[in-house]
């Protein structure tokens, strides 16, 4: 009994059987790799050269090597934290938020997005750590008995908040990613010919064998996590803003923050996923798996979550002149009109016009366009947390400590370095890791490839079981 | 060294899978286990496999977390080291919030997780568990243990009657 909506499209294409998607997927984690993967990780690998060496400066020189000054105390550094941890959001959306509401055309883009996920917290906790200064005592963040009769963290401020939220965050998402590559790992394992591959897979895949029983559980554990990861992904970010928004800062001292920037977040965290799944089904020719109907639902979230933030900029700026107060006023002329006007109609453009663009349907199924549109999303997120920060605080309540800031080299070097260890990290999952989730395309394919799979008509018609299909 | 032995069916696609368990419940014999390459959605009734208990696990773990951070936010900042911060009162429950949430979903996250690695027998290890190498990629299959005295040949028919595309031996040594 093939059930073939009118309406939607396939989400497996090229009638692909089991069979072949065990093939497609375990043939790059199988061969040795391929001289483009080989390329791009040489890049890679100097940008975290670059990485190591700037961090290496901050830590021996001091914070002293970053452009901050008496004024602008946060910049780059902070920029930089948000903008990462708002690009993982869009992993633990994929992977929570759309099991929560149904949406199969997750299952092909999850594994790689929730990697994402990882790979980008990581990034992000570099720079709070790093501005530490003194990175090695990181621990006195934790509430740890210590040597002064025990005193305790602070757990009033949101700067604890976040320890206590990214930490939850990334050790969640970890073991959501992890539960979810257990069975894929098992079918490399049995496939596997070396000695070493069958050993390694088999530690990671921690004896799965698929039974039945086993499948029971580990559909209910991911259900119960992705109810667990969709209130916290929202609390991450949420307490991210808190950093601001509790402050008496003009320009971050505002309730509109939390929901602002999680749609930020997902806004952003989508274009990455976009820049990264384009080159990957190209590369590693997963272009059945990874369809446009993919990349159309996709750019559909962004022109969602995007006009959000647009809407959240405008009426920032509305209840800044509507609360009368003088220096919320001054804060969002400054930004518009001041000395870093550029950076703030950066972000309007790429930000509240660029996604408008996905009302056309032809350009949300153009893959060129979409890779250009969601580089150009990503810049703009970046700039919104740059204006954001730098421009509330360059010019403060006295006007003889106003100050302009700007990156060193080092500043830049880290920033850019991130990215260098993001995309090494991305490129060793690549090729080690199923890049597909095996098992949860597979358990979609007969409802969704668009090809009849049924082999016994006869035994497909006997209606007392519940089918895959039910959902449809 | 106890070893067992099995009978395996080999099943090609979920449906015939799905009639030949019950057929196969329905003769008197009773099913091992099914191994398949991902979950199939109606086999739990079929089977008679009980819905899992862990969502009541994930729940009390949860409390466990808040409780936990409740009480180590009230102990250090009421009663073991009291300061005065923003001129707020020493608990002020509201700021404590997000910390009780986060150490909520983490215990509970975990202590699921855990549970059902220890239930369900997942542990590293550099065996490879499966019966049939071709469970985790794209055939069904459906073990039955043999005791002393069972027909293979009844067995044998019953499960290629239902559809099974192959009927194998397997000793597994425990």
């Amino acid at each position: 009994m093939q059930h073939v909506s009118p309406i939607r499209e396939p989400l497996v294409t090229g009638g692909k059987t089991y069979a072949d998607i065990t093939e497609d997927v375990c043939r790059q984690v199988e061969a040795k790799p391929n001289v483009r993967w080989m390329m791009a990780l040489g890049v890679s690998l100097v940008f975290l050269g670059i990485f190591i060496y700037s961090v290496y400066r901050t830590l021996w020189f001091g914070i002293g090597e970053w452009g901050l000054n008496k004024t602008v105390g946060w910049a780059w550094d902070i920029t930089n934290f948000v903008w990462w941890v708002g690009i993982g959001h869009a992993g633990t959306l994929i992977s929570a938020i759309l099991l929560l509401f149904r949406q199969k055309w997750r299952t092909s883009i999850n594994r790689a997005a929730e990697a994402m996920t990882i790979f980008a917290v990581i990034c992000a906790a570099m720079f709070p750590v790093l501005h530490m200064g003194r990175p090695w005592l990181a621990y006195w963040v934790l509430p740890l008995p210590n040597t002064f009769g025990s005193l305790w963290v602070n757990f009033n401020s949101p700067l604890l908040w976040d320890v206590f939220a990214i930490s939850t965050y990334f050790s969640v998402s970890l073991v959501f990613w992890y539960i979810g590559l257990i069975p894929d790992f098992a079918t490399i394992r049995d496939r596997a010919t070396g000695p070493i591959a069958r050993r390694a897979y088999a530690l990671l895949s921690m004896n799965w064998t698929g039974s039945a029983k086993h499948w029971s559980r580990y559909e209910t554990v991911s259900l119960i996590l992705a109810g667990l990861a969709t209130p916290l992904v929202l609390s991450v970010h949420t307490i991210v803003s808190m950093d601001f928004a509790t402050s008496v800062i003009p320009g971050w001292h505002t309730t509109i923050f939390p929901p602002y920037f999680v749609a930020g977040a997902i806004f952003s965290g989508f274009a990455m996923v976009l820049t990264l799944m384009i080159i990957t089904r190209k590369t590693f020719g997963l272009e059945d798996y990874i369809t446009l109907e993919h990349v159309e639902s996709m750019n559909k979230v962004i022109t969602l979550t995007g006009s959000i933030v647009g809407v959240a900029y405008i009426t920032e700026f509305f209840i800044a002149w509507y609360s009368g107060v003088e220096y919320e006023q001054y804060a969002f002329i400054n930004r518009a009109t001041g000395p870093y006007w550029w950076a703030y109609w950066s972000m309007m453009t790429c930000n509240v016009i660029t996604p408008q663009l996905f009302w056309f349907r032809s350009i949300r199924r153009s893959l060129t366009a979409t890779f250009i549109i969601s580089i150009f999303v990503n810049i703009g997120m970046w700039f919104e947390r740059f204006v954001i920060i730098v421009t509330s605080l360059h010019r403060d309540f006295l006007p003889s400590s106003w100050v302009m800031f700007s990156p060193t080299s080092i500043d830049i070097g880290v920033y850019v370095g991130t990215m260098g260890l993001f995309f090494t990290l991305f490129l060793l999952f690549a090729k080690f890791f199923p890049v597909v989730n095996m098992a949860e395309v597979k358990s979609i394919l007969k409802s969704s490839s668009g090809v009849n799979h049924t082999h016994n008509p006869d035994a497909s018609m006997h209606g007392t079981a519940p089918k895959s299909h039910k959902h449809d | 060294m106890t070893s067992k032995k099995y009978i395996l069916g080999v099943f090609e696609d979920e449906d015939v899978l799905l009639s030949a368990i019950e057929k196969t419940r329905a003769a008197g014999t009773k099913i091992y286990d099914v191994f398949s390459p991902y979950p199939i959605h109606g086999i739990d009734d079929v089977l008679g496999i009980q819905r899992s208990r862990l969502p009541i696990v994930a729940f009390f773990c949860g409390l466990c977390g808040t409780s936990f951070a409740l009480w180590m936010q009230i102990y250090m900042l009421g009663f073991d080291w009291p300061m005065i911060i923003g001129g707020k009162p020493h608990v002020s429950l509201p700021s404590f919030i997000p910390v009780t949430f986060e150490l909520t979903v983490l215990f509970a996250a975990f202590g699921m997780v855990i549970t059902f690695f220890i239930i369900s027998g997942l542990r590293p290890t550099l065996k490879v568990p499966v019966m049939d190498v071709r469970s985790t990629d794209d055939k069904y299959i459906m073990a039955i243990e043999l005791k002393e005295g069972t027909d293979i040949s009844k067995l044998n028919d019953l499960l290629r009657s239902n559809g099974a595309i192959e009927v194998n031996e397997k000793e597994v040594v425990k």
